[in-house]
């Protein structure tokens, strides 16, 4: 029996009354995109009218250039990303063997900044670290969603979920009273939906650019008048690791487009 | 069309910063006041005042700071904009009375603990809620009694 780390814990003394929700049944679990109007779905399904590709390009030209003192660029260790970063989204968060904790996609790549090339992280949702982590996460596009079975990440898991059935905020909801209770259900004009990570990072035409996951975990969390968790905390991961193995098995579309 | 529906966390999130620069006016008016519950209603206006119906049909319209119309459609309600999450409050002061209203928005969890209903005048609250918003109900007595006064001439 594998003791939770020390965050998980207080993870765990978040949560309050045990859920009642048992999530959404394989046969009903729908995308995002599935909701939205058909011009918005048709802007995500081009390349030439999908904004997102812009950060794609962008990943691009940094996955090879230089960095840090190392000079080295992410393609001189990784060669061609088409062939490296295939199917490499599809299985993150992944347990990092040197931390023994699990790193998110965004994370692994500023690990790869700071030990390997040298150079100083770059900071969450700046525009550089958006755009490497759409870069790689477009070359699994199509592929399913595969968590690793390590065990390793199981209770890191366990309380993604129960931050995710926890009620927070002053006014008192919980992410699945919303995604998994009621996710056919409009908040004002908005599709509620089931709040899968399929497109992540996606671009919003409220937000005219490129977020990640956490930044629209964020939002949510303002909305209900809670505390939002910190960029990259144990608190994120654990509820993208959930959100991750609650979506096994449908297509990653990244870059996803969302109104 | 595209604009009006990404809005609705935008009114949630919203809410905290347009009602942080007006909430030292109000702080008076936030408290929370005592009140009575008899069997499934609030038979007496919060604070002993009644409220006003014209300010109370503004106030449910005002989706950043009542919340109201996030989740329930009115009567009179653009339809395209209207939450779907809660029944239509079209016609409850028909089906409720007075007392009955005003125990549902001042604490729909007494009724039902499972409700995603908010409770607006009471002490409960999730998980981390963010330092803005301790300690003080989503709405002051003096606004539950006008959407209570007008919800009340929703008769039909
Ligand atoms: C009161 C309802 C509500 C609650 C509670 C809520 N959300 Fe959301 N969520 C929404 C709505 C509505 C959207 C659609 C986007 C929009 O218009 O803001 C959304 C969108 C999302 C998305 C994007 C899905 C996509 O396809 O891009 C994710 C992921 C998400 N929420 C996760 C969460 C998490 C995690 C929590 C809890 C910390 C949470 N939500 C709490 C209403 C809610
Ligand atoms: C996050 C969703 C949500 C919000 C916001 C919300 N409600 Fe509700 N409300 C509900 C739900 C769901 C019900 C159904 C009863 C239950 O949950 O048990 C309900 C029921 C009611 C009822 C009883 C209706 C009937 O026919 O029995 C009244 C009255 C009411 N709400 C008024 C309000 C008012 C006024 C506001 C704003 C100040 C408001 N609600 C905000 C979700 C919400």
């Amino acid at each position: 029996m594998r003791r939770p780390a020390h965050g998980l814990i207080v993870l765990a003394l978040l949560a309050g009354a045990p859920a009642a929700a048992d999530g959404i049944a394989a046969g009903e679990r729908r995308s995002g995109s599935d909701f939205m109007a058909p011009e918005t779905q048709a802007m995500q399904a081009d390349d030439t009218s999908n904004p997102g590709m812009l950060w794609v390009v962008q990943g691009a030209g940094l996955w090879e250039q230089g960095a840090g003192a190392s000079g080295l660029s992410c393609a001189g260790c990784h060669g061609a990303a088409a062939d490296s970063m295939r199917g490499v989204a599809a299985r993150y968060p992944a347990l990092d063997a040197a931390s023994g904790k699990p790193v998110d996609l965004t994370g692994r790549i500023n690990q790869c900044r700071t030990v390997r090339q040298g150079a100083s992280a770059l900071v969450r949702e700046s525009n550089e670290l958006l755009a490497l982590t759409t870069f790689v996460a477009h070359q699994s596009r199509g592929m399913p969603i595969s968590p690793p079975s390590d065990p390793g990440l199981d209770a890191y898991r366990a309380a993604g979920r129960e931050l995710f059935t926890t009620r927070m905020g002053q006014l008192d909801l919980s992410c699945a009273n919303c995604h998994d209770d009621n996710w056919r259900g409009r908040l004002a004009g908005s599709a509620v939906t089931q709040a899968h990570p399929t497109g992540y990072p996606l671009y919003r035409l409220e937000w005219q650019g490129v977020g990640s996951l956490q930044r629209r975990m964020r939002n949510c969390m303002i909305g209900v008048r809670a505390e939002p968790f910190a960029a990259g905390s144990d608190a994120f991961i654990a509820l993208e690791l959930y959100l991750m193995q609650r979506a096994a098995g449908m297509a990653i579309e990244t870059p996803g487009v969302r109104p | 069309m595209r604009r009006a529906a990404a809005g609705a966390w935008t009114a949630f999130a919203l809410a905290g910063a347009a009602t942080a620069t007006a909430r030292a006016d109000e702080m008076a008016g936030q408290q929370l006041v005592p009140y009575v519950v008899i069997g499934d209603a609030i038979p007496e206006p919060l604070a002993g005042r009644r409220g006003d119906a014209a300010l109370g049909e503004a106030l449910i319209g005002e989706r950043h700071r009542s919340l109201c119309i996030l989740c329930h459609a009115l009567p009179a309600g653009a339809t395209p904009l209207q939450g779907t999450l809660a029944p239509s409050l079209k016609g409850v002061g028909g089906r409720l009375g007075e007392g009955q209203i005003r125990l549902r928005i001042v604490d729909m969890k007494r009724l039902n603990p499972a409700s995603i209903m908010p409770a607006y005048h009471s002490r409960r609250a999730g998980a981390r809620t963010a330092p803005a918003w301790q300690g003080r109900p989503v709405l002051g007595a003096a606004e539950i009694e006008h959407l209570v006064a007008y919800l009340v001439t929703l008769k039909e």
